[in-house]
């Protein structure tokens, strides 16, 4: 079995976080299942930044605490993780800019000295392709064929010339046969290319495409980590998709950017982390009083006020659900991997207008900056089944067929036909302010509660097709895990590590968190014997609102909101406890 | 063709108070609308908060009645979306120069093919009389003891320096200058604004009909060229003044058409709306397979 932890850690502006992903694209291409993950301060150059990727032949789902391969480009990067070193772990390092000794370490440690700055010297590339040296030299510590690399850089570098092209593989080849050549027979690690076809995707990068396979044909976007890379994304391919994607002023006028966009009949889409959603939380309100569907990504990191930007957390479930006044329908739904990031969103997008309401897609920076290999035959079946439902738009001939059109008609499901200006015949108002079914300002006791109770309806109808929150493991175990977003993923790998050594939990995901599935998760807490909350807040959110809707407690908790994710070891010492 | 019956709604009437300026401005846009011909259905009027936010509801086209100081982004995207659509986006002082003043800037320098209409009356009339942005420095009201110290916001200089390619000035006791403005406004490629002075008769004393028909003047009576930024600026400083009148001393206000230029729109820097407008595509079978294949 190959399970390999890999990091490059450095000095923010030295490439770390493209040459992290080569990493995981090289292990990807070797049929392996790889996680990544990054970790690195708010700031462009300078602090330190560390790459994480781990791989496996085995399906695995998140990172582990021991390292396998440290590429330290300073000192720093060692002196931050050389408490992280699995027992046989190797150390790569430039021996003319950081000074280890082998005494620091036990001996079983293997320091592999590389000139990384005087190889790129040789091969006449710049100082800022040290990195590239290591990825090729750390490929050669657990691989034998430079080929892997070789494609892999003509599939990213190809587009800028052949030129761009050469000096990469120059670079990275003089690593990988340095390596080769004095410490490739003392390196534990061996993997072999394995027939697997893997995708390599980033959460922010699996939403986005969702958004696109969609329909998505407006997005409104402030950067904020952790959903730039949404916008990146989008932006990548909005020319060959025909998406406008545009960077409004603020998140005020993000939200209401989509808001028009969405009234004007094409699906947008607006992204943002906690401190832009509260920036947009009138605008929310706007949606769902106009009932215009709206689609928001909201990617959490630890608050409040600008807080721990780069980091993750699960603080904003309760936010999400009754930010702005009064009561309105939504939909809250958590995508716990990178696959249903994607398999969520395109949902939203339908459900949005299905339902003429406001869903908000609840992620993290986990989650967002993440990568990992989704089955590439998993992916296309989502795709597949995918159907676009745009719900009860009339078509221009049905608009022009109308002869006393009103926008907001009480009808039995709650959702009224909806016109898009530039109909004939579908001319109508929507307002923000309370309405008649023309849509104008009306203040009658009456109207208001039918109005109130119409909107209602329609998450009534929504709910039938929800789906159902997910269960994995065995029917009957000892302990229950509950969790929601992005905690899916250490959660099922201690699973895993468990199941080998006999023992068997279950857990149960709650991904659509709004409207709340009481039954199902009554049900589940009645049955379990034990049950143990996961999730990343201080206050307990999730298990608060356990409690609140199906009036039943949980039995143990465990809680992080030290901006760090949880680690499948810490969820196998817990479970253990509780046994 | 577009009559003034076709606008008419029937199942409801405007409940401004009698004798307010807005029912003059909403009598000029109607006028403008049927003028420029324009299908009732392709017209999308996006009002924000106040009274001025009501008059979509009177005017027999699409409306979208949006947030206080917010009509402006929905109106940029939905003159994105379906570019053929005529967007005319109606706002209040408080709107437009309080809220959603940034919003104003940042629609001008992308110069979106727009028009926005100000119902300017210089107090918050619908919360009954509090100082607005551009209420006159001095003016004392509700929500001030003592006569205010703020110098009122000169909607046409920020209009001209956020990069407004139209900026015009109209005034509600003037319907015929206030459709040809509209007129010209609308038919204006890129961003255009008319800030119209709108008296409020109920809580604005001071700046009453009597008070403006005293002190407007208009701009092509005295041969201003309205190519000329300069003396569009040098115009448009001339009132609101940011100090307190002297002894004797009289505003004199100018109305009519400030500046006007051509200059690339933000939709024709957007190729992806080029040919069909992106309402009009088609998203029912959209192929990722060409993303899902650089995945790996």
């Amino acid at each position: 079995m190959v399970d390999i932890a890999w990091i490059i850690g450095g000095e923010a502006g030295y490439g770390i976080m493209t040459t992290g992903l080569m990493m995981s694209k090289i292990m990807t291409r070797l049929g392996l299942f790889v996680f990544d993950y990054v970790e690195y301060p708010s700031l462009i150059r300078g602090g330190h930044n560390a790459y994480y990727v781990r791989a496996s032949d085995e399906q695995i789902f998140s990172q582990k605490r021991p390292v396998d391969i440290l590429v330290a480009l300073n000192r720093e990067t060692i002196d931050k993780h050389k408490t992280e070193l699995s027992s046989n772990a190797a150390i790569l390092y430039d021996p003319n800019v950081t000074k280890v000794e082998q005494n620091e370490f036990s001996s079983s440690i293997l320091l592999v000295p590389v000139p990384l700055l005087e190889i790129t010297k040789q091969v006449g590339a710049d100082r800022l392709m040290i990195n590239t040296v290591a990825v090729g030299a750390s490929l050669a510590l657990f691989y034998n064929d430079y080929q892997v690399l070789q494609d892999i850089l003509q599939s990213i570098f190809g587009r800028k010339g052949e030129k761009v092209v050469a000096v990469n593989v120059n670079t990275s080849k003089a690593g990988f046969d340095y390596v080769a050549k004095n410490f490739a027979g003392k390196s534990p690690w061996k993997a072999e290319k394995k027939p697997q076809e893997n995708l390599l995707v980033g959460g922010a990068e699996a939403a986005a495409i969702g958004a696109i396979r969609a329909g998505v044909k407006f997005a409104a976007i402030y950067p904020m980590t952790p959903i730039n890379g949404v916008l990146n994304t989008l932006s990548a391919h909005a020319l060959k998709y025909n998406i406008v994607v545009k960077e409004p002023e603020d998140e005020i006028a993000g939200i209401n950017m989509a808001i028009g966009a969405s009234y004007a009949g094409v699906r947008s889409l607006a992204a943002t982390s906690g401190g832009g959603f509260s920036l947009m939380v009138e605008g929310l309100g706007l949606s769902a009083q106009t009932e215009v569907p709206l689609v928001v990504i909201e990617g959490m990191r630890p608050g409040p006020a600008t807080g721990f930007p780069t980091w993750t957390a699960q603080g904003d479930l309760r936010f999400v659900m009754h930010a702005a006044q009064d009561d309105f329908p939504r939909i809250v739904v958590a995508p716990g991997d990178f696959l249903e990031a994607f398999t969520y969103t395109m949902e939203a997008f339908n459900l949005a207008e299905k339902y003429q309401l406001l869903v908000i897609v609840l992620v993290d920076k986990y989650l967002m900056e993440g990568h990992a290999s989704v089955t590439t035959e998993k992916f296309k079946i989502q795709n597949a089944k995918f159907k676009i439902e745009r719900g009860k738009i009339l078509s221009d001939q049905e608009a022009a067929a109308q002869t006393d059109y009103k926008r907001y008609a009480f009808v039995e499901d709650g959702v009224s036909p909806r016109s898009i200006p530039g109909q004939q015949g579908g001319i109508g108002l929507s307002g923000s302010d309370e309405h008649d079914e023309r849509g104008l300002y009306n203040e009658e006791a009456d109207n208001r509660v039918k109005m109130m109770d119409k909107r209602f309806k329609k998450l009534e109808e929504a709910i039938k097709e929800i789906p159902a929150p997910a269960f994995y493991g065995e029917k009957e175990a000892p302990i229950t895990i509950v969790g929601f977003g992005s905690t899916k993923l250490p959660v099922l790998e201690a699973m895993r590590w468990l199941k080998k050594e006999g023992v068997n939990i279950n857990f149960f995901q709650v991904a659509f968190l709004h409207p709340f599935p009481v039954d199902a998760v009554a049900q589940t807490i009645k049955n379990a014997k034990k049950t143990l909350v996961i999730e990343g807040n201080k206050t307990g959110q999730f298990e608060g609102l356990i409690r609140e809707r199906t009036g039943l407690s949980i039995n143990h908790n465990f809680r992080k909101y030290d901006g760090r994710p949880f680690y499948p070891e810490e969820i196998v010492q817990k479970v253990k406890e509780l046994l | 063709m577009t009559t003034l019956k076709d606008l008419e709604i029937t199942y409801d009437k405007p409940n401004w108070c009698p004798g307010c300026g807005d029912i003059g401005v909403w009598v000029s846009l109607k006028n403008a609308i049927v003028q420029l011909n324009l299908n009732p259905w392709e017209v999308v009027l996006v009002s924000g908060i106040g009274c001025s936010g009501k008059l979509p509801y009177w005017v027999k086209t699409y409306g979208f009645n949006g947030l206080h100081g917010r009509p402006m982004p929905p109106a940029e995207a939905i003159s994105l979306v379906n570019h053929g659509l005529t967007v005319i986006v109606i706002g209040g002082d408080g709107d437009q120069y309080g809220e959603g003043m940034g919003h104003l800037v940042h629609a001008a320098r992308r110069n979106v093919n727009l028009t926005l209409l100000v119902h300017n009356n210089q107090i918050y009339g619908l919360t009954t009389g509090q100082y607005s942005p551009t209420t006159d420095i001095g003016e004392k009201n509700k929500a001030t003891p003592v006569p205010t110290v703020e110098s009122p916001v000169n909607p046409i200089s920020v209009a001209l320096a956020a990069g407004a390619t139209f900026v015009g000035r109209g005034f509600a006791g003037d319907n015929k200058q206030e459709t040809e403005l509209l007129v010209s406004a609308i038919k204006h490629k890129g961003f255009s604004i008319i800030d119209t002075m709108q008296p409020c008769v109920t809580f604005n004393h001071k700046n009453t009909f009597a008070w403006f028909y005293e002190r407007v003047y208009k701009l092509e009576a005295e041969g201003h060229d309205p190519k000329d930024k300069a003396k569009a600026f040098a115009r448009a400083e001339e009132w609101p003044l940011k100090r307190m009148l002297k002894e004797g001393e009289k505003e004199r206000i100018a109305t009519g058409i400030f500046y006007r230029e051509e200059r690339p729109t933000w939709q024709d820097g957007i190729p992806q709306i080029g040919e069909t407008p992106l309402v009009k595509q088609p998203i029912d079978n959209v192929d990722i397979t060409p993303i899902l294949d650089e995945l790996v």
